[in-house]
């Protein structure tokens, strides 16, 4: 049926005079939109298949490729916009769920954008953090109420479980299956040397990988993929996955043809099955439940581990927040509905959750109200894409943040939104070999590393221009916020002053 | 010495290192004027059959035998350890190719041949490592 | 340790590049016949044909001998005392020896011919000095005819062509480089080199000459200018032999490049030694062969302990674009087998042997052809590798993963 044509998303600009034929492009893209003629010694362009992944652009030697957006287009719309006109079509042709990947790309706002930091002037002089001590460092877990003496009068110092970062980021879940071995490699490493740590998601943890077990958080998920006793010791911290904030309220699905040997072996399911995660804990439907897991976790690891459990940040996010931190929890991880995945129906990613910087300051006001803060660390994620953002989150009340899109654009996403393909062209979200080869652990490992130093410096230098030494004093300091173009309601949720006041 | 080693398990088979070669060596600066439109004649070259694919050049043997068989004393192998052609002793007789245990000699289509000589007339880093995407090509000392 | 070096070819230089590279402070004493540094003899058709200057001839720089401390002889060795170690001079003199390395090489051999004194200019062409004065004697105006169709002769007419207004060359045998090839591939030489200027006729050689005409066995005549003959060589070893040196057609030596004469060694084109791919001694005159085994005899000489234990014959030679390159052994019938790969610009063989790689020819496609001659050299067992890709392919990818990682990751 003639409705059945798309209109091709992306153009494929080739500068004829600069194409040398090395056929590079036609080489390494996995999704065959480039093809070399050697009757008419041309390089043609399918760029019906083009996702706009850039590889080819990155790789053409005399920069001849320019990918750019379809001008064809249909007659402008407000209300239908395109895009929603081709969903409809694509809905039409198919029947299925429309599938998209990495975060919500719509235009919601981005709070981070509206919140502006302060800086000492006159008084209350800035530190500056090349002459002078500047702790990063972060311990993440449960903290006393009280100091508390023994009987000899000495002070207690015996914490529950922590996590200990140097600062505070870490590498958020992303399972084996989902991104490819060479990443989650990138990703161990890195997290080694930087002294953070990174998250297995629920896909397992590869034998090769339990070297970086004190740099590695192990999620126990839905599915219960991968877990077994050596897992659950393997790493520094346990995190219970609830949600998800780029799919709030669903399971995943790795579809069958992706659980290879490896995948398959890791994540203790036959070769070709697909892996489903179910919606909910299949045994948790109350908090009460909850701390029967929390509380399993801990007995199985000999309480050494502290506990994460992992929530997307929806409404009620705060009360929710409240039910963990009495479960016995250590640690509670918002993820707020900016968050990447390798898979989501679009309906889902695009309209469901809440910005993190409205939850994780609800959430840090109530246990604060509640007296409870101390009951748990508090970790973010979903979109910390800056080191002022990582420094905006601490002022909001934030332990620490889980960083994910902007580590694998480090590690060479292009944001190109179609991981479920699994024909990632830059070797990260794929399982095939030929593909994975693409990243090389040393160049991801490296590169991670260069990206968290910056921002470690950029922290340094943020906070020493507000004058403070230590991320300690940064943590839920939102008087060093200000907010700009927000209502009063926002104002108040966010718990900061408008600009100028 | 330093050499230009490749490391099959990353390599992509891309074959940039072949293009970054020819441009290297034709002396031009632009690399579009440099390889528009001719047939490159590299000194590495990619072997593929589709499932494996790796770089092969010139390993500067420790006693190379192409020097051994080198009719013209065109071959010789500098202080540095590398093995360098000099064009205007060269005959074309081949007896290199016919000696190197790699296949790393090649020619151009007048015949002459050409050889890697790890970039040092051509700034002393080697191109096709520079331009290997997946550092599948490093240039570095290995002991030996 | 006093060293005396009879030659003065690449053998001779390896040979001091291998005492040198043990012994820097014994005497070298070399003992020459051509007035001229080492020179590779190969080139005296590529200087003919003017693709190599003179200046480009040597072997070594022209500081060598005297970096070195080698002293040169200009005379020719004519007998060894094996029991007083003296070499005596054609001059007459003495040279004491502590080791001695013979490299004196070969000379042409010229059969008696009739008339052949009738000839005003006639040449052999082993030598920088034959080339000189064919150079000397050739013009735009001669018609040259060469004897022998043998490699010297045809690097001769190559060599030749563009100076001289025509170049015939005969052979008795019925087809051209009738000791290396076949009859097919010998005529696809043949006719590349009829398309490029020569002339032949073959089957047929001179009877006898008288002045400029040749008058050939099949009752033609040949007019001529200039003759050279080049009906293949001797080795230089009648010295040696009357020594009482065991010699076969040539010196016979073992892997260490030793004589059957205590402290004596030999290389180069004087020598017969072990050829693996054909399991007996015999001479390979090749360049390559004379660097090696050069070299060997000097390291051994010093003290020094190398061995030459995978010695092949390899050649590898070109007329105007056409490339031929053979090595090791073409046997065929018992156990070894052939194995034929024909393409449109070329022919390949390869010979076999208890699954390894003895031999081979190839005319045309000469690309990356050492992946076979290491293959022949190291006696490969090819049990593991796909004999039938890479002689459609020479490359590494028959090869297993280790080979390539010790090759391409390694030092070798």
């Amino acid at each position: 049926m003639p409705v059945n044509y798309m209109l091709p998303e992306f153009e494929v600009e080739r500068s004829d005079y600069r194409c040398i034929r090395c056929r590079v492009c036609e080489r390494q893209c996995s999704n065959g939109v480039h093809r070399y003629d050697i009757d008419g010694d041309v390089i043609l362009s399918d760029e019906y298949k083009c996702v706009d992944c850039q590889r080819c652009v990155c790789l053409c030697p005399t920069h001849a490729l320019k990918i750019k957006k379809n001008e064809a287009s249909l007659r402008e719309n407000f209300n239908w916009k395109q895009n929603t006109i081709l969903e409809i079509y694509k809905q039409a042709n198919t029947g299925g769920v429309l599938l998209s990947s990495m975060g919500n790309p719509e235009p919601f706002p981005v709070y981070w954008d509206k919140i502006l930091i302060n800086a000492s002037q006159v008084t209350n002089p800035s530190i500056d953090p090349l002459r002078e001590p500047m702790e990063t460092r972060v311990f993440l877990g449960k903290k006393p109420h009280d100091i508390t003496r023994d009987e000899n009068g000495n002070i207690n110092t015996e914490l529950p479980p922590q996590i200990e970062l140097e600062l505070p980021v870490m590498f958020s879940a992303m399972s084996y299956g989902s991104i490819s071995y060479n990443a989650h490699k990138s990703l161990a490493t890195a997290a080694e040397a930087l002294g953070i740590c990174y998250n297995t998601g629920e896909g397992g943890l590869h034998e090769d990988f339990y070297q970086y077990g004190k740099n590695t958080i192990v999620q126990v998920a839905s599915g219960r993929f991968g877990v077994y006793k050596d897992y659950l010791e393997a790493g520094a911290a346990i995190e219970i996955k609830m949600g998800q904030g780029a799919k709030p309220g669903i399971g995943g699905h790795l579809p069958g043809a992706k659980v290879q040997a490896d995948v398959s072996k890791t994540r203790m399911i036959p070769e070709g099955s697909d892996a489903i995660s179910p919606a909910p804990h299949h045994d948790i439907y109350s908090i009460e439940d909850l701390r029967q897991l929390v509380f399993s976790l801990k007995e199985a690891t000999d309480y050494k581990k502290p506990v994460i459990v992992k929530v997307a940040a929806v409404h009620n996010i705060a009360a929710i927040a409240s039910g963990i931190a009495r479960s016995g929890a250590d640690i509670i991880a918002i993820d707020g509905f900016r968050g990447g995945t390798g898979a989501a129906p679009t309906r889902i990613r695009d309209n469901v959750g809440i910005p993190i910087e409205l939850a994780l300051a609800a959430v840090d006001k109530r246990l604060r109200d509640e007296g409870i803060r101390q009951n748990v660390s508090l970790v973010v994620g979903g979109s910390v894409r800056s080191a002022s953002d990582v420094v905006k989150a601490i002022a909001l009340g934030a332990d620490a943040c889980y960083i994910a899109t902007s580590a694998l654009l480090a590690l060479g996403c292009h944001l190109c939104r179609t991981c479920q393909s699994g024909k990632c062209n830059w070797g990260i979200a794929t399982q095939d070999p030929e593909l994975v080869k693409r990243l090389n652990p040393e160049t991801g490992k490296e590169r991670l590393i260069n990206l968290l130093t910056a921002w470690k410096h950029e922290i340094k230098e943020m906070m020493g221009l507000m004058g403070i030494n230590s991320i300690e004093a940064l943590r839920g300091n939102r008087l060093m916020l200000r907010g700009v173009g927000l209502n009063e309601k926002e104002l108040e949720i966010l718990g900061i002053s408008h600009a100028g006041e | 010495m330093k050499r230009v080693y490749v490391h099959e398990e990353w390599c992509l088979g891309c074959h940039l290192c072949e293009y970054n070669c020819a441009f290297s060596n034709s002396g031009l600066t632009d690399m579009v004027k440099a390889l528009k439109s001719k047939k490159i004649t590299p000194r590495i070259h990619v072997e593929d059959d589709g499932r494996i694919h790796y770089a092969v050049s010139c390993r500067h043997c420790e006693d190379p035998l192409c020097i051994k068989g080198c009719i013209s004393g065109a071959l010789s192998k500098g202080a540095d350890g590398v093995v360098t052609i000099d064009h205007d002793k060269c005959v074309g007789c081949l007896s290199c190719m016919l000696l190197c245990p790699y296949g790393s000699i090649t020619t151009d289509e007048n015949e002459t041949v050409l050889k890697c000589e790890l970039c040092i007339k051509n700034g002393g880093i080697p191109k096709c490592v520079e331009g290997c995407p997946n550092r599948a090509i490093v240039f570095e000392e290995v002991e030996e | 340790m006093k060293y005396v070096i009879i030659g003065n070819g690449p053998a001779a230089v390896s040979c001091i590049d291998g005492i040198r590279s043990i012994d820097q402070k014994g005497d070298i004493t070399v003992i020459s016949k051509e007035a001229h540094r080492a020179y590779f003899r190969p080139l005296i058709s590529y200087y003919l044909e003017g693709k190599s200057k003179e200046k480009n001839i040597y072997c070594r720089a022209d500081d060598f001998y005297q970096k070195n401390h080698v002293e040169t002889v200009l005379s020719e060795a004519v007998a060894i005392d094996r029991d007083h170690k003296i070499v005596s001079l054609s001059g007459g003199e003495n040279i004491a020896y502590g080791r001695l390395c013979i490299c004196s090489g070969s000379s042409p051999f010229v059969p008696p011919m009739k008339g052949l004194n009738t000839v005003e200019k006639k040449f052999t062409f082993l030598t920088i000095d034959d080339s000189f004065a064919l150079e000397q004697a050739v013009n735009e105006n001669s018609r040259v005819l060469i004897i022998g169709a043998g490699l010297i002769g045809l690097k001769c007419a190559e060599g030749l062509r563009d100076r001289a207004k025509s170049v015939t060359v005969c052979d008795l045998a019925p087809r051209v480089l009738s000791s290396i090839l076949d009859d097919e591939c010998a005529s696809i030489v043949q006719q590349h080199l009829e398309k490029c200027g020569i002339q032949f006729s073959l089957s047929n050689t001179a009877e006898f000459f008288d002045g400029g005409t040749a008058h050939m066995m099949d009752g033609s005549v040949i007019d001529f200018d200039v003759l050279v003959l080049a009906l293949g060589v001797r080795p230089n070893i009648g010295f040696f032999k009357d020594a009482g040196g065991e010699c076969n057609r040539a010196i016979l030596v073992d892997n260490s490049m030793k004589t059957s004469i205590e402290d004596i060694y030999a290389a180069g084109d004087c020598v017969e030694q072990y050829d693996i791919s054909y399991g007996k001694k015999r001479i390979m005159a090749l360049l390559p062969n004379a660097n090696i085994g050069g070299f060997i005899a000097g390291v051994n000489m010093a003290g020094g302990s190398k061995a030459f234990d995978n010695a092949v014959p390899m050649n590898s030679i070109g007329f105007w674009g056409l490339h031929m390159m053979t090595a090791g052994t073409y046997a065929t019938g018992g156990d070894a087998k052939m194995i034929e790969e024909k393409s449109e610009k070329s022919i390949k063989r390869f010979f076999v042997r208890d699954n390894r790689l003895i031999g081979f020819i190839i005319i045309g496609d000469v690309k990356s052809a050492g992946i076979y001659t290491n293959l022949v050299r190291s006696q490969t067992d090819l049990s593991d590798l796909d004999l039938s890709a890479l002689i459609k392919n020479p490359n590494l990818l028959p090869f297993s993963e280790k080979y390539r990682r010790k090759t391409l990751r390694g030092v070798v």
